[in-house]
């Protein structure tokens, strides 16, 4: 009898690709637009909006926390994933060390992100 | 796999395969978005730690967003994020499961139009939310 196949853990990766990747394609854009061009040249919206009290008061509520990391470890959970894949495609070997590579840093990423949100204070 | 051959068998060369079909390249360009979200989740948290060490440091970050590098940056990152929207959502036909409404598949064009909808949607509001809560 064949052995019972252990469980995969690509779901796991393969979800937070399609989570990640769905956010950057349903607020990638705007996110961009707003605190990269917008604000910076005060077109749109007005260049204090970003200010150190705006943003102070963003990051510690609970809400504003919560939206900040989702975006932050999404992002970076999807594209690991994807240049993982695309690097395989290039023919570079996807085996374990390179999970631990692009896994690894956005898993990094996402706990310097908790850490840094957890330390502003509520 | 890698062991010299006395035969010499062809092995067809895969370096550079998908610079020969423009099918390829698409899919290679739509697949390097990637770069430019994982570079704005790292400009985010760059922000993130600023915010966190106080606020001089905090507007050294404002400062250098609106240095000419960082504004070409972020339209370069904004074209590639519209791209990985219009990619994303014109893929996603084909990785959802087959959406029936009254007996009949929906096309994908109409499934790639809802989302490419969603985000134009999505960014009012965000827009319209951010211009209240600062203005």
């Amino acid at each position: 009898m064949k052995p019972i196949p252990r469980r995969s853990n690509a779901p796991v990766f393969w979800g937070l690709f399609g989570a990640g990747g769905m956010l950057a394609a349903l607020f990638g854009p705007v996110l961009v637009f707003m605190t990269g061009i917008a604000v910076p040249l005060g077109f749109i919206l007005p260049s204090d909006a970003m200010s150190w009290a705006h943003m102070q008061a963003f990051a510690q509520h609970w809400a504003g926390k919560g939206l900040l990391f989702v975006v932050v470890a999404l992002f970076m959970w999807h594209a690991m994933h994807r240049i993982l894949h695309s690097l395989h495609d290039l023919g570079v070997h996807a085996g374990a060390a390179l999970k631990i590579a692009c896994y690894g840093l956005a898993l990094l990423v996402s706990i310097v992100a908790a850490w840094v949100l957890l330390a502003l204070g509520f | 796999m890698n062991t010299p051959d006395p035969r010499r068998p062809y092995v067809r060369p895969m370096a550079g395969w998908w610079r020969r079909n423009p099918f390829f390249v698409e899919y290679m360009v739509h697949e390097a978005t990637a770069l430019f979200v994982a570079a704005y989740a790292l400009v985010l948290l760059v922000g993130l730690l600023r915010l966190a060490q106080g606020e001089a440091a905090w507007n050294g970050w404002l400062d250098a967003l609106r240095s000419p590098v960082a504004l070409v940056f972020h339209v370069v990152l904004l074209a590639a994020f519209v791209y990985h929207c219009w990619t994303w959502f014109r893929i996603m036909p084909k990785t959802m499961p087959p959406l029936v409404i009254r007996g009949k598949r929906v096309a994908p064009g109409v499934i790639t139009a809802c989302g490419v909808a969603a985000t134009v949607v999505c960014s009012l509001v965000v827009l319209v939310v951010a211009w209240g809560a600062t203005r």
